[in-house]
Order: C-alpha cells, then structure tokens, then sequence
C-alpha cells in the first residue's frame, strides 16, 4: 500500500512541477514539454492506481485508459510542434 | 434493430474518412454526410422523446468495463442543437470555401469535430468523456488555423495549449475519481459518490479543466482572437457548439453526478465569474472595432449567463421551481447556440462582401445586404433577451429566481448585461444603414444567407414560441 501512494504522491508532484513550468515559461517547446510532464503525472497516478498487492493482478482498466492517454498526448503534442513550425514560417516570410 | 445513438457517432466518422480518401469529392460528400446525420440524430431525439432515456452498451461490453452510451432528455435537447447547426453551417460552408487547399481541408476536420461532439453528448463515462473533449478540442483547434495566417496560427497555438491544459487537469480529476469508487460510469458514480477530500478535489479539479475550455471568464483570453480569426463557418461551430460541450459537462458533473446542496459556497464562486463574464464580455463586445470580434466577446458574456444559474440551482430545493431554472439554463444555451451561429455567419458573409469587418466602415450593409442585416437583427434579439426569443424567457425565469432567492446582485449584473448588449447591438444595426437606395431583391446569396435566416429564425421563433417542449423533453432521466 506504501508503494502505491509513493507513485501515486510522485504523480501529483509531477503535475505540479508541470504545471508551474506550463504557467512561468514562454517557449512553445517549453510549454509543451511541461504539458506532458502533467501528463507522465497524471498517467503515474492512473498505474499507481492499478497496483493491487505483491500478489493479486493489477487493475487492467486503468493501463488501457493510460495507453489511450498516451495516443492523445502524442497527438496532440504532434498537431501543437506543427502549428509551431507552421507559425515560424509565417513569421519569417 | 439500427442502433441510432451509434449511428450519430459512426456517420460523421465515416463521412470524414470518405472526404479523406476522396478529396476531390469532399464537398459532396460533406453535404450528404451532413444530411444523413441530422436525419439520424432526428430519429434518435424523437426516441428518446417518445420512450425515455436510450443506453447501449457497445460491443455487449457492460459497464464498469465496457464503454456505454446514453442519450437522456438534456443530452438529446443539445444533440438536436448541435446537428441543426450544424447542418445550417454545413450549408454554408459549401458555397463559402472556393476551390483551394482550404475546402480540402475543411470537410475532414468538420466532420470529426461533429462526431466528436455527438460522441461527447453521448458519453456514459467519464473516460470517454475526456476522449471526446480532446477530439472535439484537437479537431477545433485545426479548424481554427485553416486560413494559415500568422494570426490564425498564434490564435490557434494559445487555443490548443489552453485546451490541453484543461483536458489534463479534467483527466486528474477523473483519476481521483475512479481511486476512490473503481467506476467511471456516471450512473454507477452518481449513487456510490460519497462527500469527502477526494470527491471535492476531483470535482475541483474536473470543473477547473472544464472552465477553461468553457472560456469561464477570467480564463476566456484563448477565445476572442481564436474565434475572430478563424473562418466564418468554423467561428459559428466553435462558438455556438464548442463552447457549449464543455458548458454541458459542467451541468452533468454538478447536477447529475454530485448532491449539490452542499456545494453552494463553490456555486456562488461560480456565479461570480458568470457575472465577471457578463461585465467584461459585453463591455468588451461594446468596445470592438471588428464585427467577429465583437460576437466573440458577446460569446464570453452569454456563456457568464449560464454560469449565473449556478448559485440558483444549488440554492433551489427539488421540485417544480428547480426544474423551471434548470430548462431555462438549457433554453438560454440553445438559443445562444443558434443566435450565434446566425450572428458569425452573417458576420463571414458581411466580410466576404465588403472584403473587411470593422463595425465603423459597415455603412450601407442594410442596404447592399438586407437579408444578412435581418439575421443580425434576429440574432441581437436573441443576445439581448427581448421577447418573444427563448433568451427572453430564459432569462425571465433567471430574473425570477434570483429575486425570489434574494439575490440582488444577480439581477443587477443580469439587467446591467441585457443593457450593454442592446448597445453593442445597436451599435452595430446603426452603423450599417446609409444613404443607398435600397435594392429591390432582399436575398442576394442563397446558400449563405439561407442557413442563417433559419438559424436566426429558430432562435428568436422557434425556440420563444415552442420552448415548452424542451421542459417535456427535459423530464427525461434529465439531472437530479
């Protein structure tokens, strides 16, 4: 049980820290890097969640929803770079 | 027997991935996708009209593994919303985007951010929620930067960032969430949540990452240059039903899935920023040079309104006087819905005419465009609350309430709003007549000023005069 909410405390801690770096720090590349330390948080928090014991089998529920959390972050992640480098160009023209 | 509440997610879905595969069609394609989607999501409104609330389970697979979608009397009453303007806008759309890279780009992106909401109006689950916001978020966001210019793009860039924050903060709620009760289902969730740390923290954190995305002032700056530079069709979507989607999981969380009576000191925190909303909104609105501008600030002061609700609805013992405020709560959304829809696209047909949309330089539009000036005037109707639009009486009953519960501040920021927006209202109708002989025809583009002569139509007509059916419809399994 100790281990659990050791990962699960170091989750939230993960979100703060993200999250502070998201609101202090301009740079797109910046901003984006502290959304998915949230992300890493709140995903630690979801697998910590899933931890039953030494000997019983971990929840599988909340792996899938980390797994569809990880295909969103990259997506969006993916759309958010574009749009960066679609901004440059425009600003360079 | 076809599943209807599948088939709205489905269609879409499929429609985007023709205009995908076929680009050269996609216009085609986009209509008729259009259509047979309104059709279905009809079909499924009047079932759950005529026989109650509508779930399936998808695959067989029942909660709390499985992924369920429900359709209750509020979740049709936006569906219903949701796919009229969308068709409108559709309609529009077809003729607004000439042949380009834009119109190629435009259907795909279109058609996923509907299937994305239906799916987000449909969703059981808090999971699945938070999927669905994020498609209807990625899928906005793109839209918004489609005409590539540098303001589209930092407009989009500071949308999307604010949106990711809120889906994750959302996402951290619902982990709390399922640690404490091992279910997402919002059924299951709604009789096993008990009071306590963890159920606050999570509602919370959940309405906090809802909010943003809700454009609750003061975390509304994303929406204004967002809304403003996007093109006309993608700013009447993402106004009239972005918005609304976050809005809507707002109400659930709060009435549907917790006992709010206890949560009044955080409904009146709510409250006051509805009311900061309504305030700077409309005074922004009143103050802005471009006419798009000016109805993405009266975006932030309507949706102020619908939070104004909030501190009534949790003060309100159940009974006939909550469930009034709770329909009039949805009658304003849905006329705000279509309103703005009508206003935005007037506003793009306005902009494509006279190649520019500042309200200064607009003289003669009445003249040159009478058509597109009516849906102006329709819409402001709407956004002001005269009778006979279901605005009128939504924020009739809003007025009552706030009265009969002793809440002078709220009918003070109610009345001071309803004034600031009949003078950007006006502002705006003064400015576009001049001194041009009026033409004899009145619709001068079919396809453009059709769809926002109906949206505007249903909002001050359909809406003010039939509205009661909404309180049937509401009866539906609706929130607590």
């Amino acid at each position: 049980m100790i281990t659990a909410l050791l990962y699960t405390a170091a989750g939230l801690l993960l979100f703060c820290l993200g999250l502070w770096s998201f609101l202090m720090h301009r740079p797109l590349l910046r901003k984006l890097i502290a959304l998915n330390v949230m992300g890493s948080g709140v995903f630690l928090v979801f697998v910590a969640l899933a931890y039953r014991g030494p000997e019983g089998a971990p929840d599988p529920v909340p792996h899938a929803l980390v797994l569809t959390g990880i295909v969103v972050a990259v997506s969006a992640t993916a759309l958010a770079l574009a749009l960066g480098r679609r901004l440059e160009e425009a600003e360079r023209d | 027997m076809i599943d209807t509440l599948a088939l709205a997610i489905t269609l879409p879905l499929l429609g985007a991935l023709a205009a995908v595969a076929r680009p050269r069609a996609a216009r085609a394609i986009g209509l008729i996708t259009a259509l047979v989607t309104t059709a279905g999501v009809a079909a499924l409104v009047i079932e759950v009209a005529q026989f109650g609330l509508r779930r399936t389970d998808l695959g067989g697979w029942g909660a709390p593994l499985g992924i369920a979608l429900q359709a209750d009397g509020l979740a049709a009453a936006l569906l219903a919303m949701t796919n009229l303007v969308a068709l409108a806008v559709s309609l529009y759309a077809s003729d607004y985007f000439g042949d380009g890279p834009i119109r190629r780009h435009f259907w795909p992106l279109w058609l996923l951010l509907w299937a994305a909401l239906n799916g987000l109006f449909l969703a059981a689950d808090l999971f699945n929620i938070y999927v669905a916001l994020e498609l209807v978020g990625l899928a906005a966001v793109a839209l918004a930067a489609l005409t590539g210019t540098r303001e589209a793009l930092t407009a989009s860039l500071r949308y999307l960032l604010a949106s990711l924050l809120g889906a994750i903060t959302y996402l951290l709620g619902v982990a709390l969430l399922y640690a404490a009760h091992g279910t997402l289902d919002l059924g299951q969730l709604a009789n096993a949540i008990a009071e306590g740390p963890v159920a606050w923290t999570a509602l919370v954190l959940m309405t906090g990452g809802l909010s943003i995305k809700a454009a609750l002032w003061p975390m509304h700056f994303w929406l204004p240059p967002a809304h403003g530079n996007a093109p006309a069709p993608v700013s009447a979507a993402l106004s009239a039903l972005v918005v609304k989607a976050a809005f809507y999981l707002v109400l659930r969380l709060w009435f549907g899935l917790y006992d709010t009576a206890a949560t009044l000191a955080a409904a009146h925190f709510l409250g006051f920023l509805g009311a900061g909303a309504v305030l700077w909104g409309s005074w922004q609105a009143l103050r802005a040079e471009r006419l798009k501008r000016m109805a993405a600030y009266s975006t932030v002061a309507q949706m102020g309104y619908l939070f104004l609700f909030f501190p009534l609805l949790a003060a309100a013992e159940p009974g006939a006087a909550r469930e009034d405020l709770l329909a009039a709560l949805v009658l304003f959304a849905l006329s705000h819905g279509f309103a703005k829809a009508a206003l935005f696209l007037a506003a793009g047909h306005i902009q494509q005419c006279a190649g520019h949309d500042r309200i200064a330089e607009l003289s003669g539009t009445a003249q040159r465009l009478p058509a597109t000036t009516f849906v102006i005037a329709l819409a402001s109707v709407t956004l002001i609350g005269l009778p006979p639009s279901g605005a009128f009486t939504a924020k009739w009953l809003l007025l009552s309430g706030a009265i009969a519960a002793g809440q002078w501040w709220g009918v003070l920021v109610v009345l001071a709003g309803t004034l600031l927006a009949a003078a950007y209202s006006f502002r705006l109708l003064g400015r576009a007549f001049g001194f041009e002989p009026t033409p004899y025809r009145c619709i001068t583009a079919v396809h453009t000023e059709v769809p926002a002569l109906a949206l505007a139509l249903t909002a001050t007509l359909g809406l003010g005069l039939a509205g009661d059916a909404l309180w049937t419809l509401l009866q539906v399994g609706g929130p607590r």
